[in-house]
Formats: C-alpha cells, sequence, structure tokens
C-alpha cells in the first residue's frame, strides 16, 4: 500500500448536546463511524448533522483556518475544527474522541457558545491602532520590515477563542483579560505606528492584566495559528518595565525580586523574594511559614546558600542588564 | 549497561523549601547507580520570572549554567519542571538563533565561558524513564506500592510547550495525555489514578499577586484526584509539590470543600518502591503527613 493510501478506522463519538432553550440539563448523543485519514474534525461535525441529526448546531463558514467560527474542544484541547485532521486527533487520543463546546458553561446549542466575555475582553484592550495619520495624505505611511517583524505574528490572530477558553486563569477570575486580549493588545502595542497612551498601563492593571497570567502555556499549546500568546505576554511585562510604567506592586517586585536575589546569592532567597515582594502584607503568609519551619522547609537568612563562583554572576549581571525598576 | 552520568542543576527549592526533594534524588540516583555531578556554580534559572523583567540577562544566565554541563561534558539533569522549562528554553532560542547567541557568548566570554549548544538538557523524570528504562525498574523495585491509588500530577512546565519538551526528550509526550508519570507509577507496582486535572497548572506561578486564582487551582487537582479514590498524588514537579502540599488551607477555603492528600515527589516514591528507608528520602518534611508507611 503506498504511503499516500486513504485508510479508514472505526472511531466512537461522544458528542455534547444541549438546548438552552428546551433542556434543562446537557447530555452526550454517542455516534460511531467510519472515519477516513482524510477528513478533518469539521466533516465530522457536518456529518453528524448531515447524516444522523440535522438539529445538530455548530458555527463553520470559511473551512480554511481564516474566520475561527468553527473553534471547539476535541477530549479537552482546544481546536480549530476545520484545520484539525482526524488522523492527528486518533493518534493523539485512540478512537474515543469527545467533542464539547469551546466551555461547556457557555453553550447555547451543542457546540455553540456564548462568546460575549470573549469579545468585551477584546474590546477592552483598544484593540486597534491609535494614531494621528492624515486622513488624505500625500504619499504612504511606510513601516519598514524590521519594523513589521516586532509584532512578531501577533497579527494573525483569527480571534477563534481557542486560547481564551483553554486558559485556567479565565476560567477562575471573570475580570482577567485572557491571552487573546494580550496577544491583541500587544499586535498594537508593538505597531510602530500606535500612539494610544493608556493600554499598556491598562494591560498592567492587577485582576484583569498580564500579572495574573499562571504561566501554564496552555495558550501557546492550543493556538491554531501558532501566534504563542504567552510569549506576547511576556513582551508586555517586559514594555512596562521599558517603558516605565510598570507599578511599584507585588505583581512587579515578584519579577524584580529574582533580579536582587540573583544579584546577592546566586540563587533565589525564597523567604527575601516573598518579604521584596508582598512588604507589610507578608504577615498573612506567617501561618504556613510557621508550619513550614516546623518541618524544616525553611532556611534562615544567616544559613542562606550561595552559588560558587558568585563573582561571576555578579559580573555578567552588571554587565548584561539591560533594564531598571 | 554503561554507568549513566548527568550534571545535575539541582535549582534553588531543593536547597530551601524542598530539602526532601534533593534528598530522594541523591537517593534514588544511589540505587540506579546514577552518577550526579553537581553544578554547584549555577545559578537560579529565574523560575519564569526574571525574563519577564530583564529578558537578556536571564538568557545569559541559563547560557551560563548550560556552559558548565558543557564543560562536563554531559547532558544536564534538572529535578524542577521550571528549571527544565527555562533552561530548555534558554537552549532552544540560542540554537535557533545565532547572532542572539553571538551577543549571550561576548558577555559569557567576560568570565571566559561560552555557550556551544553541546549539552542536552533534560528533566530527572526522563532520565529514569528513557535512559535507565522502565523494565529495569520494574525489575529493581522490592517494595511495590500495590495497595496504593497514586494520581500523577505532570506540572506544566515538563509538558507544555511540547515543542519544547519534544526537542529535549527522546519520547514524546502529548501535553493532553501525558503517560510517563503513570507507567513510572505502574513500573513501581501501584495503581495509576486518572483524572481530568492531571496535566492542569497548579497556579503556582501567581500565589503571590492572585492567590486566590492559585488556592482554586491547587484546590480542584487535589480534589480531582480525590475524587478518582487516589490516596496520594505524585509531582516530578517541587512548586507544584509546594502548592499541592503546603497550601490546603487555602486550597480548602477557595474551593469551599475541605482538600487534603498526601503528596510524593516523583523520586520519593521512586524511592519507596526501590526499598530506601523513609528518613533517606526526607518523608518527615511533608506538611500534609505521609503517614501510610
Amino acid at each position: 500500500m503506498s504511503k499516500n493510501a486513504i485508510s479508514t478506522q472505526k472511531v466512537n463519538f461522544k458528542v455534547f448536546r444541549f438546548n438552552s432553550n428546551e433542556d434543562y440539563l446537557p447530555y452526550y448523543e454517542n455516534y460511531t463511524m467510519d472515519v477516513t485519514s482524510e477528513e478533518v474534525v469539521l466533516d465530522i461535525l457536518n456529518r453528524i448533522k448531515w447524516d444522523y441529526d440535522g438539529s445538530f448546531s455548530y458555527r463553520r463558514s470559511c473551512r480554511h483556518g481564516i474566520c475561527g467560527a468553527c473553534a471547539i474542544k476535541v477530549n479537552g484541547r482546544s481546536t480549530l475544527a476545520c484545520k484539525e485532521s482526524m488522523t492527528t486527533m486518533i493518534e493523539y487520543f485512540g478512537n474515543d474522541i469527545t467533542l464539547e463546546p469551546l466551555s461547556t458553561k457557555r453553550a447555547v446549542k451543542d457546540m455553540i457558545i456564548d462568546k460575549a466575555d470573549f469579545w468585551e475582553k477584546h474590546a477592552a484592550v483598544t484593540p486597534y491602532l491609535v494614531a494621528d495619520i492624515d486622513e488624505c495624505p500625500s504619499s504612504e505611511n511606510l513601516v519598514s520590515p524590521h519594523d513589521a517583524e516586532e509584532l512578531n505574528e501577533a497579527d494573525l490572530c483569527i480571534q477563534c477563542g481557542a486560547c481564551h477558553y483553554a486558559c485556567p486563569v479565565v476560567e477562575v477570575n471573570s475580570d482577567f483579560f485572557g491571552p487573546a486580549a494580550f496577544a491583541a493588545a500587544y499586535r498594537f502595542e508593538a505597531d510602530v505606528r500606535d500612539s494610544d497612551t493608556e493600554r499598556l498601563a491598562n494591560v498592567n492593571e492587577e485582576k484583569q492584566g498580564v500579572w495574573d497570567c499562571a504561566k501554564c502555556f496552555e495558550c501557546a499549546e492550543v493556538c491554531p495559528k501558532e501566534i504563542n500568546p504567552i510569549e506576547k505576554i511576556t513582551k508586555l511585562h517586559q514594555m512596562t518595565f521599558k517603558k516605565g510604567v510598570a507599578k511599584n506592586n507585588v505583581a512587579t517586585r515578584h519579577a524584580v525580586g529574582f533580579f536582587h536575589s540573583i544579584k546577592r546569592h546566586g540563587l533565589l532567597d525564597e523567604g527575601g523574594l516573598v518579604l521584596y515582594s508582598e512588604g507589610p502584607s507578608i504577615v498573612k503568609h506567617i501561618p504556613v511559614a510557621l508550619q513550614m519551619f516546623r518541618k524544616g522547609k525553611i532556611i534562615m537568612p544567616w544559613n542562606m546558600p550561595k552559588s560558587d563562583k558568585l563573582d561571576e554572576i555578579k559580573k555578567l549581571i552588571k554587565s548584561s542588564s539591560t533594564v531598571k525598576f | 549497561m554503561k554507568k549513566l552520568k548527568y550534571a545535575l542543576f539541582t535549582g534553588c527549592t531543593a536547597k530551601q523549601s524542598t530539602p526532601e526533594q534533593m534528598m530522594s534524588t541523591l537517593a534514588v540516583a544511589k540505587k540506579l547507580n546514577i552518577e550526579l555531578v553537581e553544578l554547584t556554580e549555577a545559578s537560579c534559572c529565574g523560575a519564569s520570572h526574571l525574563q519577564d523583567y530583564d529578558d537578556f540577562l536571564s538568557l545569559v544566565l541559563n547560557a551560563r549554567n548550560i556552559a558548565y554541563a558543557e564543560k562536563h561534558g554531559l547532558t544536564m539533569v534538572t529535578i524542577c519542571n521550571t528549571c527544565q522549562l527555562n533552561t530548555a528554553m534558554t537552549k532552544h532560542r540560542l540554537d535557533k538563533n545565532p547572532e542572539l547567541k553571538a551577543r549571550v557568548n561576548e558577555k559569557l566570554a567576560e568570565v571566559g565561558l561560552e555557550y556551544k549548544g553541546t549539552s542536552n538538557i533534560i528533566h530527572f523524570l526522563y532520565a529514569i524513564i528513557d535512559d535507565f528504562g522502565l523494565d529495569k525498574i520494574k525489575e529493581m523495585v522490592v517494595r511495590p506500592l500495590r495497595e496504593f491509588n497514586i494520581a500523577p500530577f505532570y506540572g506544566c512546565h515538563n509538558i507544555r510547550p511540547s515543542e519544547l519538551h519534544d526537542e529535549s526528550h527522546k519520547q514524546k509526550e502529548n501535553p493532553y495525555n501525558p503517560t510517563s508519570l503513570d507507567d513510572l507509577i505502574i513500573a513501581c507496582g501501584g495503581m495509576n489514578v486518572d483524572y481530568e486535572e492531571k496535566n492542569k497548572c497548579c497556579g503556582f506561578h501567581v500565589e503571590l499577586q492572585a492567590p486566590h486564582t492559585a488556592a482554586v487551582l491547587t484546590g480542584n487537582a487535589i480534589a480531582g484526584a480525590t475524587d478518582q479514590n487516589a490516596d496520594m498524588m505524585v509531582t516530578p514537579c517541587p512548586l507544584c509539590h509546594l502548592k499541592l502540599d503546603t497550601q490546603t488551607k487555602h486550597a480548602s477555603e477557595a474551593i469551599g470543600r475541605e482538600v487534603s492528600l498526601p503528596v510524593l515527589h516523583m523520586q520519593q516514591m521512586v524511592g519507596l518502591a526501590l526499598g530506601c528507608s523513609p528518613a533517606e528520602l526526607g518523608l518527615k518534611h511533608h506538611i500534609t503527613d505521609v503517614n501510610f508507611i
């Protein structure tokens, strides 16, 4: 058999069903189908609707990974249905495949969700160019290739919501803007033509901003356009310090604290970092710290270990530092 | 088999808040006849926070750590998921970008070092599984953990980004359906517990700035394992361990349900199965008592 021959295998699909107008609770419907190696996840959604149940609902439009409408979850993994091959999904998860909307708690009908929270967060980061550009210019407003590279492909985002609904912080903290909104904020912050003065401060506010990112890399893993949202979140962190808009709060001190600790010990001084980050609020950590002390989990400042060749580390910090806070 | 030898990057917690992790790493290495050369010159990796402040400095410091492993001509072994992420990410970026590598090496030259890109960086979990071999571990088990349901908690930075994981390690790991830790539990004679949170985030990195988020994520993980009848959890990451072991009070308050499970470091679980004593593995250093031994 040639390498490119089409193969077929049986797959059991467990599909989330819910009609918010009629159903009290969602339920799962099972379908067993022969799936060919040529099919993508969207083909399966189509076959459920066309061959089994005409009332099955999902969003779809371009079928080319551009419109971002058909993002759903396959075995818990956010994915763009029109782009994801079934062969890959079977390789990942075997022959029992569960299809669910991006967020089951936001389901309206089957795979269709209410994406209002996503769009609210998107709108909140001023996701457009703020620039005083002549409406009838006599020449083009050119951006050099070098400057365009600064966007790091953040402009490729199709707002499918895959990363937003994969983010565990979005799930817990309803104020958090989420990875897609941050990628959009970065796209315009990194644009040399942009002159907005509030966006960066806005995405730095506690609770809603970049500092609440838990660094789990779920967004980087699921993005169908490989935008790597957490890389943009990191760049927003860095811009905050470079442009001098970093507030003096527990989150920024937590990042800067590593610098001071490494400078002094080569290593992280755990207790020192918490003290530096929290300031007087450190008292709230005392009960757990006492428990840890009793179990030999806390090193006293005078016993703090240091890296060998600390002088070397200090020398490098002096010559390689690029930021001040 | 040729004796395995690695350069050990301990990270900072092994020397401070998780002494049991250091003890059990050394105990298991001894049992398996693995030689670990500790990189005592190494600095902190920045724990995925330093680069938010100063990216270039973070690269230089991590490249310096790798350069010391290279000087020994050894693969670097990490025992913390976040050390693994930061170190492997530095390697990835420098190996892909000659211009950046040259800039970093210009700084390292000031202290007589050079980053070449010759040492691989792997987590101790995969050194045990890929290099030593699960079958051999199985043969060496003297005290199978037969009566225990053990819930694996993988920790984000060992499995995501998967591209980085697969670049560093021999065996690929599916971030949505990881198996390495499950396989190790089975090799140690235990029963692996499947639960939704096994590949999720523990919240460690936002503990200070977003304590509620961090506590809910920790609580969900312990609750998920509990609901699948786990007797204990096991993790390859000391930061996840700190959250799951020391923060149960906050976690319980945040999710409105009392949760608490003994949590073993991956090395402690292997050590127990291989017959190490509880004292050798530092079991007395846990906040949530490991009272089943």
